[in-house]
């Protein structure tokens, strides 16, 4: 389970599937600040649930609890920088690729002329940072390829270079 | 409700010019008629004694005796004819009501098909629009229930992609939904130009004579299909998969849980409550029989028929390329008789379950490797070849090899069985994917359908080297991909295989597949903006075509 470097051993053998590791645009750095808000408040949650049963319910099982998501809440804080860095996207002449996770590594490769809909989602947090989420759909709904912490600006340019390469490449369902 | 067309030759290409038609006569009746005339029967039957005394009441006479409760009878039958006319009276007036709106509304149904497009106008109050593309057709399937059958009518359900995506034309007449049909797909298939064959035979016969050929004449028109090309379903051998089905096995241990529980714990209680329900689900047997009997899979010119039902029938056709996965699978209890079943995903009728939504997606129920072969072959034409044939062979028989990539030793610890068969073939349209030890699968997926693929790696596969090989499709029972695969085999198989569902894409052209187009030149293909060349630099691009159908909210007009 322990996991020393970005790159894993497949993310090593994607150095030869697609060129050098720095081909692969990255999020924006300021995507950590979305990923620590969002362990941080996982982790206010889950304590504030163990804090009840500790309180009201009198467990002792409350303090296990506690203690398990103050844990996972500082691991999550820690690889935080480290998963957002592992997400990455590409633009190949006829497919994207995408590529997240470091312990739970993905990598899709979807041809353009696939694209169903292209969704540009901004939370409040991203949008006081001025990031977005991109999200690539298709008709398999496995497909799952979301790209988020895009600045703003990227993000709808990416939409329109994406919406005019399917229509180029423009294939049936 | 009375004008009926007459039902004559080349009815269908005067369905299919453009004009709006109504729907065969019979069918407000078959749509719920029947369900009126049948109440209205009821009641009349429950009120046959009074409705006599109603009607032929001997009036008290003077001949009459006087007798002690005369007076006192005379108005209990005043009050009883009184109650009686009012409830006549609602009886009519509902009748009255139900034939005019049931005529209104078969009035406002109309269809119209024109060279590109499908639309359908309905309903009084709210107006419901609603228009489909012809080659964005998925499938076309008719079904002819037996009381349709006795008034010579029958239902047409084109379905595009997309949830309850789909134009139904409820009822027609059951020679023109066969010619409607053909001529559809005709027009979706490209061919602009040919000669409108005309069916002239039977025209002259009574209408006895006519409904008794409909409903005598063989479920597949022998016509219609190359004969060597049919695979049918032995009864015997339908009867035995469905006795040998895993449901067997499971509602056999439901008893013996039952009987043990029932002698030993004496809760007998238990045994009268499940029962029932026990009994109930032999409804299963019986529902996937009627929808497996006299089954037929045949090639048509315009893709692959299935056709099946004893009394009510129905037969669906998927044109080519409609189809976005394929698995062959095989049930542990079928394997003595070398039984297989044939399972698809396609778009359409995707997402809808139950037994409606099954044999939709159950393309061959049962079958012998040698009908396996033939129905992959109408599917998917590139499977027939000599090369590939042995591909599918060891897909669905060796355990190791024959075509197939190697899965390391290591995989053991993941798939302690099915390790030495699962891997992956390619030919030059499709994926091969074998898998399974006790439940053998071969599933396969057309290059040209594949929307995208991932390789995925947790951290076990991650210490054992071994990664995870996803085909995303169209939803359905079909899951294309193998759960361990060699890490570096599974890195250039995404390399290769996502190039290769680009280049199949790219060539496809069954959404029109009569149509020849010629291939596109280099100079076409260089023209295409490359990404890296024009980022921003569209001013307007255009949103790609709508999916499925253009669906209009009610109108609030009454027309």
């Amino acid at each position: 389970m322990s996991e020393s470097s970005d790159s894993g051993p497949l993310s090593a053998g994607l150095a030869g599937l697609a060129g050098p590791d720095d081909d692969w645009q990255r999020v924006s750095p300021k995507y950590v600040a979305v990923e620590f808000a969002a362990s941080v408040l996982a982790g206010l949650i889950m304590s504030a649930i163990s804090v009840f049963f500790i309180v009201v319910a009198g467990w002792w099982l409350g303090w296990w609890m506690l203690g398990a998501s103050l844990i996972v809440t500082i691991v999550l804080l820690v690889v935080a920088p480290r998963r957002a860095r592992a997400i990455g996207y590409r633009l190949r002449d006829d497919d994207l690729l995408m590529r997240r996770g470091i312990m739970f590594f993905r990598i899709v490769a979807v041809p353009y002329g696939r694209m169903q809909l292209i969704d540009v989602n901004r939370g409040p947090l991203g949008r006081a940072l001025g990031l977005s989420d991109l999200k690539f759909v298709t008709a398999a709904a496995t497909t799952a390829v979301s790209i988020p912490g895009l600045p703003e600006e990227e993000a709808d340019a990416l939409r329109d270079q994406l919406v005019a390469l399917a229509e180029t490449r423009r294939t049936g369902l | 409700m009375s004008d009926q067309p007459a039902p004559t030759a080349g009815f269908a290409t005067r369905l299919a010019d453009g004009q709006w038609h109504r729907l065969y006569w019979a069918s407000p009746l078959l749509k719920g008629g029947f369900a009126l005339v049948a109440i209205l029967g009821f009641i009349l039957a429950n009120l046959r004694e009074r409705l006599v005394d109603f009607f032929i009441t001997p009036g008290p006479g003077p001949g009459d005796g006087p007798g002690p409760g005369d007076n006192g009878d005379i108005v209990a039958l005043v009050y009883d004819h009184g109650q009686t006319g009012v409830a006549l009276l609602i009886i009519a007036g509902v009748l009255l009501l139900s034939i005019v709106a049931f005529s209104v509304a078969w009035r406002m149904h109309t269809f119209r098909i024109s060279a590109d497009a499908v639309e359908v106008r309905s309903g009084i109050l709210f107006r419901h629009n609603r228009q489909a593309r012809l080659d964005r057709i998925q499938g076309i399937h008719i079904t002819r229930p037996f009381f349709a059958r006795l008034f010579g009518a029958a239902k047409i359900e084109l379905s595009v992609a997309g949830q309850d995506a789909k134009v139904d034309l409820a009822y027609l007449g059951s020679g023109q939904v066969d010619e409607l049909r053909r001529e559809i797909l005709r027009r979706a298939s490209g061919v602009q130009q040919q000669e409108a064959e005309t069916v002239a035979a039977g025209a002259e016969q009574g209408l006895v004579n006519r409904r008794l050929h409909e409903l005598l004449a063989p479920e597949l028109d022998p016509s219609s299909a190359p004969a060597e090309s049919v695979v049918r379903i032995a009864p015997l051998r339908l009867v035995g998969s469905l006795v040998l089905s895993e449901f067997t096995v499971f509602l056999l241990v439901v008893v013996a849980a039952l009987i043990l529980s029932a002698t030993w714990v004496h809760h007998g209680l238990v045994l009268v409550l499940l029962l029932p329900s026990l009994l109930g689900s032999l409804g299963f047997y019986v529902r996937r029989f009627t929808k497996s009997v006299r089954y037929s899979i045949a090639a048509t010119p315009d893709g692959v028929r299935v056709g099946f039902g004893l009394l009510t029938t129905s037969n669906d056709t998927l044109p080519p390329g409609r189809i976005h996965a394929i698995e062959v699978t095989q049930p542990l209890l079928w394997r003595p008789f070398g039984w297989w079943m044939i399972r698809i995903n396609r778009a359409g009728h995707a997402s809808s379950h139950g037994s409606a939504g099954q044999h939709h997606t159950l393309l061959l129920p049962v079958g012998r490797a040698s009908d396996v072969d033939k129905v992959l072959g109408l599917v998917l034409p590139g499977l027939t070849g000599a090369e590939t044939r042995h591909l599918v062979v060891g897909g669905l028989s060796a355990a190791r090899g024959a075509g197939f990539t190697a899965t390391p030793r290591r995989a053991m610890v993941l798939r302690p069985f099915s390790w030495r068969r699962t891997g992956y073939a390619t030919t030059s349209d499709a994926v091969l994917l074998r898998s399974g030890f006790f439940w053998r699968r071969l599933r396969v997926v057309p290059l040209a359908r594949l929307q995208s693929l991932h390789v995925a790696q947790g951290p076990v596969r991650r210490m054992l080297d071994l990664a995870e090989l996803h085909f995303n499709t169209i939803a359905g029972p079909v899951r294309a991909s193998l759960g361990v695969i060699d890490r570096g085999l599974a890195l250039s198989a995404f390399e290769s295989l996502s190039a290769a569902a680009v280049a199949a894409a790219a060539s496809d052209s069954s959404h029109r597949w009569a149509e020849h187009p010629e291939p596109p030149t280099p100079a076409e293909h260089a023209e295409r903006p490359s990404p890296a060349e024009d980022a921003g630099a569209l001013e307007h691009p255009t949103p790609p075509e709508p999916l499925t159908i253009a669906e209009h909210p009610p109108i609030g007009r009454i027309a």
